[in-house]
């Protein structure tokens, strides 16, 4: 299974909860298969998602779930520690781990070789750390959405990507109608 | 009243609830006072486009944030000023230390300070230079313009307000 896989199948879950989506193909994936308004986008700044995600599960009490690259993750190295020492029970961060810099041209990463991020965010005093096949994603999201405890996931898949359109929507409408969903 | 005292009670009558912060020695008795207050969630990040992702976030969830950073930052940040908080429009008050000017001891601070104010320019980043400590008296008019215009505004707080480094 490659990351767009992953995300048809897990997007039933996703449908009714809060998610921030990453950078570059998977939030333009996310947006192809099943936009939202309950989905944020974003257009830009590598790295973020989990920070962002993360903040917002900070202000308010509905879950939150961040969806991340390894790549993202490796070039905001810093947001594990202070997702471990800031705990939020209402955050889980979804890592769909391929190995490679898709949204690039699936240039290979770090984590596909020999650094493991589940073992990474375990260092980083992350509490409740599991790493999956693909093929168990929705199983775990389900699982971390029904329990009580913040959860990061990492979904381990194969690398490639499918062809989807860029995201044409203004920046201010998809934070506007987010926001919306936020307080709705 | 002390400086530390009266910044973050303007940020706090402000609605400030959410703050993030990379330290600096200027700043730490500011850090201390947002540390005593039970109103602020005080989320230390590892480093400032970090934060920034993280005041995001806090916004879109209904709280007002703010970040504490050094201006050395602003060399770290430009992307995720322009890419996050600017393209989709959210106010950011940033409370930065200005270090590499007057009375600083380091040089190499210097190397930084010199680009500073052309940065945020270049970025059209609304910029405030607190220099002296009547300077702070306009603080709350610039936090109230910052959540008024929802865009990322400078609060540039050099040496010579906090009143030096002592002896060098």
């Amino acid at each position: 299974m490659i990351r767009s896989d992953i995300l048809k199948e897990i997007a039933p879950i996703l449908r009714d909860q809060l998610v921030v989506c990453n950078i570059g193909l998977p939030s333009q994936e996310m947006h192809m298969i099943d936009d939202q308004p309950t989905n944020f986008y974003m257009l830009g700044t590598m790295g973020l998602s989990s920070s962002i995600g993360f903040g917002l599960a900070l202000a308010q009490d509905k879950k939150v779930i961040s969806i991340d690259g390894d790549g993202s993750v490796l070039t905001n190295f810093g947001t594990l520690p202070t997702i471990a020492n800031n705990v939020a029970n209402n955050y889980i961060l979804l890592i769909i781990d391929n190995g490679s810099y898709g949204s690039t041209g699936d240039q290979p990463t770090y984590a596909g070789k020999k650094t493991s991020l589940a073992a990474v965010a375990r260092a980083c005093g992350c509490e409740n750390v599991v790493e999956v096949a693909a093929k168990d994603t929705g199983k775990a999201l389900q699982e971390a959405i029904d329990g009580d405890q913040m959860t990061i996931i990492v979904a381990k898949c194969e690398s490639g990507n499918i062809k989807v359109p860029v995201i044409t929507m203004d920046p201010v409408v998809i934070r506007d109608r987010f926001m919306t969903s936020v307080q709705a | 009243m002390s400086i530390n005292t009266k910044i973050v009670d303007d940020l706090v009558a402000n609605d400030i609830s959410f703050i993030t912060t990379v330290p600096c020695k200027q700043l730490a008795g500011v850090i201390d006072e947002i540390d005593a207050r039970p109103d602020v969630l005080h989320v230390p990040s590892n480093k400032e486009d970090e934060g920034m992702g993280l005041c995001a976030g806090a916004w879109m969830g209904g709280k007002r944030p703010a970040i504490i950073m050094q201006n050395t930052a602003i060399g770290v940040t430009i992307n995720t000023l322009a890419t996050l908080i600017q393209y989709y429009r959210m106010p950011l008050p940033m409370l930065i230390s200005y270090r590499g000017e007057l009375r600083e001891p380091v040089a190499c601070q210097v190397e930084m300070a010199v680009h500073t104010k052309a940065l945020l320019a270049q970025m059209n980043i609304p910029t405030y230079h607190f220099h002296k400590q009547s300077d702070a008296d306009e603080l709350d008019a610039i936090l109230k313009y910052t959540f008024m215009c929802n865009k990322p505004v400078a609060i540039l707080t050099d040496a010579n307000f906090w009143g030096g480094y002592g002896d060098q």
